[in-house]
């Protein structure tokens, strides 16, 4: 059996020693303010589908425990970024990744990374909730199992803490072993919050958790993201610039596949360095 | 016209049309099974017919149709009917068909007796006399109907028990023997001498065979008791004919019994159609080694194909690089759907009977050669032939199963640490569960229609033997098997009495439909189950 990821790993080119290469274009990114502890360092990271670049020599650092937000107008590379910090990408066909990502100091292209490991370290919740056709508990013990956890007090504390975390014990203790798929739209979103946060990750990525859903279900996620940020480094993409003013720390703002400006999220909304930032905040374009 | 055509109005018309011709078809065609097949086993009342040139028959009517003669002139006069007259001893044929204007009279005596015979069909007359233990009892007596009855039903108890000697306790004793003589065989082949252990198997042969003569002499006994008693029959003409009691299945007054009567004995009988065994070259009797065969081998063929399918469509969608080389495959399973099912047959004979069973003769049944065990006909090689008939069926619906599964339920469980291996076998194989069950309700629908591809690799007209036993290894997979579509076959286009065997022709039908029903129904509930359990519609 030929595994899709060990084909995939073919394909990846491993980055220069030096980790840096160079930029088809000479236009630079707005380098990474100095952010305090910094869990997930990118250096000029390029990403291309095929002959398409995609993300353009993007170097940029996520703070450790707070809640980082990226928005752009459609197709700028929000969720293609997000999707490389778990290797998600990998799985496209004709990917290609140049330049480094690092979390906690340690290369995630690293050969001997393993994939799975890496992912059970990056969290994501997806942007079309996406629970597994099982039911509710076996949904949020599915990450436990995987790593081998079958011991029924073990799960059995993991799911209520989890589904508790992710505030929606209270919702569904009653028919844990009813079908996740019975759930309203918002439940199944914080149902996968809770799955992916079963795994304890240390980053947990977002890519548009709320855009399926009335405004009642994101404040309910809107006020877990807040709640979950004591405990997790969160990077959410988002388009919708009040959520990102909400929920977020800090802010970066993309536009064809490069960051415009990455900055404290007070920053970008009420005093943004460039003209464009400014623009697309207050509605003027996107 | 035009402004017809515009709205589109004319095209749902027509498709609506296209729809309700489809269903009007089906519809008429398991009408005409049902009412031919199901009505053919009322008792429907016996007549006494008297023709105008003085000969007269006991029949059923059986149809009337318009005759169609010269004259063209459309008359009351002008039908005829069939009767079913029996007594094809005395006749020669089971039915006649006579012109309405030659029938002087009918009447419907309540004494005529039908007999349901082992040889030579049913009969049709009145009761004379009955011979038991040497006293005779006239027919005309009261309560000698009764009494006719009782013997018969002890007349087929003594045939039951000839049966289970004969298939149980000599069945086990031939078996033995022929164990003990490949026994015996095997030594001489490999040129071992050993005496002591030669005439050991000698002596279990003796003993198998003082089994039989006890068995035999038992048998001889029963024999000549289940011809003892004997009845005196009158045909309609008034000939008499003497019959022996353990020639006859049952007898029954169809004039005599009202409808609750006939209507249990209706059940009775189409009980007997399912749970018998055929007698007369198939014409008469049950079907049922016919039903297990097919359910059998439809089963087998379920456990073969499932596993090959479903991992074909795996590797093909989850982990064949997609390319040209996987586009030809595709195409290539596609037309395997196409192919002729009788060339299916010549391949399984080719590799599964002479190929693979050649192989296996020669290697773990060499003694019984020259007399193949597994290369030739048997119900494994006709399972595996319609595996391979149907396997592009379910490597398709598999497929497009496993298509269907949500890219981010994948990712999903990609992104909480699952390796591909993980993500396949507890998401994305749950929710493609239904379509592969899919898949397998249209291989069920196709392999138990298939008659072609079976005549050549293990369907025979009729096997002694049901391939389950009460021998090890109980499931003898190399045994040949009777099959319901076969059967059809077999009665409609080559029974010697074509006639007599249509109804059963109707019955066989009506059950193969039924049974594909059954199986399909089965696989339909087990699949809305599982669509409600996997369901992968999100919100």
């Amino acid at each position: 059996m030929i595994s899709g990821e060990a084909m995939q790993k073919q394909e990846f080119k491993a980055p220069p020693a030096n980790g840096i290469s160079p930029a088809p274009e000479t236009r630079r990114s707005e380098k990474a303010k100095t952010v305090p502890d910094p869990l997930v360092e990118v250096e000029n990271l390029s990403l291309f589908y095929g002959t398409k670049q995609a993300l353009r020599n993007i170097s940029m650092n996520i703070p450790r425990k707070k809640a980082t937000a990226f928005i752009g107008p459609s197709g700028c590379g929000k969720s293609t970024l997000l999707r490389c910090f778990n290797r998600l990408n990998d799985l496209v066909d004709g990917c290609r990744i140049e330049g480094n990502i690092s979390i906690n100091r340690k290369s995630i292209f690293d050969p001997d990374v393993d994939i799975t490991d890496l992912r059970k370290r990056v969290g994501m919740v997806f942007q079309k909730s996406n629970p597994f056709p099982k039911s509710i508990y076996e949904n949020v013990a599915y990450g436990a199992r995987i790593s081998g956890i079958n011991k029924k007090s073990v799960l059995d504390d993991l799911v209520e803490k989890n589904l508790k975390r992710a505030a929606l014990w209270d919702e569904v203790s009653d028919r844990l072993n009813d079908s996740a798929m019975g759930l309203s739209g918002g439940q199944q979103q914080r149902l996968c919050i809770a799955r992916a946060i079963a795994v304890e990750p240390d980053v947990l990525l977002m890519d548009e958790p709320c855009s399926a859903l009335d405004p009642i279900a994101t404040a309910k996620i809107e006020d877990l993201i807040t709640e979950l940020k004591e405990n997790f480094t969160i990077v959410i993409v988002t388009h919708n610039m009040q959520q990102a003013s909400r929920v977020s720390d800090y802010t970066a703002f993309m536009y064809i596949g490069d960051i415009v400006e990455f900055d404290a999220t007070e920053k970008i909304f009420l005093n943004p360095a460039k003209k464009h930032t400014e623009d697309y905040v207050s509605g003027k374009f996107g | 016209m035009p402004r017809l055509w515009k709205p589109g109005d004319a095209y749902i018309w027509i498709s609506g049309l296209a729809l309700m011709v489809t269903l009007v078809m089906i519809g008429g065609l398991l009408f005409l099974i049902a009412t031919k097949g199901l009505g053919s086993m009322w008792p429907v009342d016996i007549g006494h017919y008297t023709l105008k040139d003085g000969s007269t028959y006991l029949g059923q009517l059986q149809s009337r149709e318009l005759v169609r003669g010269a004259s063209g002139v459309k008359n009351d006069s002008d039908f005829r009917v069939k009767l079913k007259i029996g007594n094809r001893d005395l006749y020669g044929l089971d039915f006649r068909w006579i012109d309405e204007t030659d029938i002087a009279s009918i009447d419907y005596p309540p004494e005529a007796v039908i007999l349901e015979r082992r040889e030579w069909g049913n009969y049709h007359g009145y009761l004379k006399e009955i011979r038991k233990n040497g006293t005779v009892i006239p027919g005309t007596a009261p309560g000698a109907f009764g009494v006719f009855e009782d013997l018969i039903h002890d007349a087929n108890k003594i045939y039951d028990e000839i049966l289970k000697i004969e298939k149980g306790e000599i069945g086990d004793i031939n078996y033995g023997i022929e164990k003990q003589r490949l026994k015996l065989r095997g030594l001489s082949m490999r040129g071992e001498s050993n005496p002591a252990k030669e005439s050991e198997i000698r002596l279990k042969i003796e003993e198998y065979e003082t089994r039989y003569k006890i068995s035999e002499a038992e048998l001889g006994k029963l024999y000549t008791e289940l011809i003892r008693n004997e009845v005196v029959m009158l045909s309609a003409a008034g000939d008499e004919k003497v019959m022996p009691l353990g020639k006859i299945v049952l007898a029954f007054r169809p004039n005599d019994m009202g409808f609750a009567q006939k209507a249990g004995f209706y059940v009775e009988r189409f009980w007997g159609f399912i749970s018998d065994d055929p007698r007369e070259a198939n014409t008469e009797g049950g079907i049922f080694p016919a039903i297990f065969g097919t359910v059998l081998m439809v089963l087998l063929m379920s456990i073969v194909v499932m596993p090959f399918g479903v991992i074909a469509a795996l590797y093909l969608r989850e982990y064949a690089k997609q390319g040209l080389m996987v586009r030809i495959v595709r195409i290539c399973v596609n037309n395997l759907a196409g192919v002729p099912s009788i060339v299916f047959g010549v391949f399984g004979v080719g590799f599964f009977l002479y190929g693979i069973g050649g192989i296996i003769d020669s290697v773990f049944f060499k003694e019984a050669l020259p007399n193949p065990t597994f290369g030739t006909g048997g119900i494994l090689w006709a399972s595996l032939t319609l595996a391979l008939l149907t396997v592009p069926v379910v490597i398709v619906a598999t497929e497009e199963g496993l298509a269907s599964v949500p890219r981010n339920i994948r990712e999903g469980s990609l992104a909480l640490g699952a390796t591909k291996f993980e993500t396949t076998w507890k998401v994305v194989i749950p929710s493609a569960l239904p379509a592969m069950l899919t898949g397998l309700i249209l291989a069920i629908a196709r392999a138990t229609g298939e008659v072609a591809p079976l005549m050549i690799t293990g369907v025979v007209k009729l096997a002694p033997d049901l391939p389950i036993d009460g021998h090890f290894p109980f499931l003898h997979l190399e045994r040949k098997f009777m099959h319901l579509g076969f059967h059809i076959y077999d009665l409609g286009f080559q029974s010697p009495n074509a006639e007599a065997a249509k109804p059963m022709v109707f019955m066989t039908a009506f059950l193969l439909i039924l049974i594909v029903i059954i199986l399909n129904i089965t696989a339909i509930i087990i699949r809305n189950r599982l669509r409600k359990k996997y369901a992968t519609s999100a919100v």
